[in-house]
């Protein structure tokens, strides 16, 4: 372990860096794109049918294959890893935004509506507020897959702890290979937990006498 | 509206007003209301009747295919719809609190809204939290720390806090027990009667509708079947839905409520004129199988009333009714509720009263008989009635009347 450490100490932490790199810029383009499109998609019932079926055929792509399919577009390297990261991270909060909002209380919206809230008051001061624990669950899941698919980017050239891995495959090194895939899980560990401590946050309180 | 009657002004009227929905199916269809301040309507029907439809036009939460409604006078389609809904109050069903919002940033949503400074809104808030009867220290709840029938109370003030005049209320204790519900019940209908507001309530429940409403507009398949009063809706149903709708036990009832003793008396009373001789007197009175008489002077204004015992007791060959007939003791204005009058011929154990019109002319009478027959109608109903083989004797007496 701290032969391994002191070999490829300084590796490791510029591929743990390139890896949450990639994964966090893939899910912030994920998040800007999909909560908002979710959002809409509740105001046009018929899109959002086609929208959701297009969103989860993307995800039947095997992920490698999408990786490779990004080649001929991007070329190698970053760019078309974050892409393709980017369309996986795309269908979990897409549908669970769209969920979320369609299950906010119909009452509420009418109400918010009756007492003379603007379209865009009602979204924002009722329905995300209402809908921020499943959108945020979407998040969660989408941020999971997105930091260990990541991984496989390295396959095109994009860096990060996948490249521990398939060096290690390749020269048949179980050292690498642990010592690469003990910091993918330990991120995506993280990452949902430090999200979960988020979601809680951003959740409305609806009981007097909890804190924040 | 010249045609107003009364004093009150309009604050909201449909005229000629249709909803059509895509795919052409009509959700209502000629609707011409109006409605004045201060009253209390209700929009009553079945589901499907197009009474929430109705309603929902007022604040533009639906726009209509086609007509005119006016609020305040003004074609609310000249109103900004957001801002339109800001001066309306508005009540649902489950009452649409807001789960996130504290009971006291729920009652001032709309001053908010309406971006009034934070002194005044806290100041409404503890106002109306009075007004529903409600300790203060709610404010700082959130609506599921209450019970439902509290967080339908914030509901209700909630549509008073930007100081509306007319708030509309759709099935708003649909979801309520029975007792919750007569508690607000007499809320909003202190709303309505002290604070003046013009209440549009939308309900199916008919005791609930005569309960509150001083004016009720019934609905059916998209059209108003009736809009009247509630009295004159119990008096003079339009039609059989409308008799459906309130029930056999209701309007025989209400017949009792509203039928004044001119509706059953008997408009040929047994009666002699001042004049006569005691003789005559005992001649009508043999002839009418009645042991008394209602004296009236010649013009048939009523005087008193003479009996049989009286004569008896005072009779002689010379003298005339004038001499000995009783100042009367009891009368009815033609135009009195009989459920006023009902009372005190029973319990006080008179045979009849006569009955006189302002003038104090004789017009009939109301004897114990014609109540009875009223009060039969209202227990076993009319049916049996009109069908006397229905009615189940007891079982001994029916034998008896089989053999004999």
């Amino acid at each position: 372990m701290i032969n391994f450490l002191n070999q490829h100490g300084s590796e490791l932490i510029i591929k743990t860096w390139e890896q949450i790199y990639i994964s966090a810029l893939a899910l912030f383009l994920g998040i800007l794109v999909a909560v908002p499109l979710g959002i809409i998609l509740t105001r046009y019932e018929k899109t959002a049918k086609y929208v959701m079926s297009i969103s989860s055929m993307l995800q039947t792509i095997p992920s490698l294959a999408l990786l490779t399919l990004m080649i001929p577009i991007f070329g190698i390297g970053k760019l078309p890893a974050i892409v393709a990261l980017f369309i996986y991270s795309l269908l979990p909060i897409l549908r669970n935004t769209y969920i979320g909002m369609n299950k906010v209380n119909k009452n509420l919206i009418d109400a918010a509506k009756g007492l003379g809230m603007t379209t865009a008051q009602s979204i924002f001061k009722v329905e995300i507020p209402m809908a921020m624990p499943i959108i945020m669950a979407g998040i969660r899941l989408s941020a999971v897959y997105v930091i260990s698919w990541s991984t496989l980017a390295s396959y095109i050239g994009a860096g990060g702890l996948g490249d521990f891995i398939f060096n290690g495959l390749n020269l048949y090194n179980p050292a690498l290979i642990i010592g690469g895939t003990i910091p993918v899980s330990i991120l995506a560990i993280l990452t949902d937990y430090l999200l979960g401590k988020f979601e809680k946050k951003v959740t409305p309180v609806t009981k007097s006498g909890v804190k924040k | 509206m010249s045609t107003a009657k009364d004093t009150a002004q309009e604050i909201v009227s449909f005229r000629n007003v249709a909803k059509k929905y895509r795919g052409g199916s009509v959700g209502v269809e000629n609707i011409n209301v109006t409605i004045k301040e201060g009253e209390f309507v209700c929009f009553i029907g079945t589901s499907g009747s197009g009474k929430t439809t109705t309603m929902r036009m007022i604040n533009r939460m639906i726009d209509p295919s086609k007509g005119k409604i006016t609020f305040k006078g003004h074609n609310i389609r000249h109103y900004d719809p957001v801002k339109l809904r800001r001066t309306i109050g508005y009540v649902i069903q489950n009452n649409g609190l807001m789960p996130h919002m504290t009971i006291q940033e729920n009652i001032t949503l709309v001053p908010k809204l309406l971006k009034w400074p934070q002194e005044k809104m806290d100041k409404k808030a503890h106002e109306l939290i009075k007004l529903a009867d409600l300790p203060e220290s709610f404010l700082d709840r959130y609506p599921a720390e209450l019970s439902g029938g509290q967080q339908q109370r914030i509901g209700v003030v909630r549509a008073l806090a930007a100081d509306q005049d007319l708030i509309l209320m759709d099935e708003p204790f649909g979801a309520l027990d029975p007792i919750t519900r007569d508690d607000l019940q007499e809320l909003i209908k202190h709303l309505q009667e002290e604070l003046g507001k013009t209440i549009v309530f939308v309900t199916h429940d008919m005791d609930e509708a005569l309960k509150l409403a001083t004016h009720i507009v019934i609905m059916d398949s998209g059209h108003v079947i009736q809009d009247d009063t509630p009295d004159n809706i119990l008096q003079h149903p339009a039609n059989d839905f409308v008799k459906d709708l309130l029930g056999e036990e209701r309007l025989l009832q209400a017949q009792q409520n509203t039928l004044s003793v001119s509706d059953i008396m008997s408009t040929n009373p047994a009666k002699i004129t001042l004049g006569k001789s005691l003789a005559e007197a005992i001649r009508t009175m043999s002839l009418r199988h009645v042991d008394y008489l209602l004296v009236t002077d010649d013009d048939n204004k009523l005087k008193g009333y003479i009996d049989l015992e009286t004569i008896n007791e005072r009779y002689s060959k010379d003298a005339s009714v004038s001499d000995i007939y009783n100042r009367t003791r009891m009368k009815f204005k033609k135009d009195s509720y009989l459920r006023d009058t009902s009372e005190k011929i029973l319990k006080q154990g008179y045979k009849y009263v006569p009955i006189v019109d302002k003038d104090n002319y004789l017009i009939g009478t109301v004897t114990r008989a014609s109540l009875v027959n009223i009060i039969y109608d209202a227990i076993w109903g009319k049916e049996e009635l009109d069908n006397p083989d229905e009615i189940k004797l007891p079982a001994s007496i029916a034998k008896g009347s089989d053999k004999s």
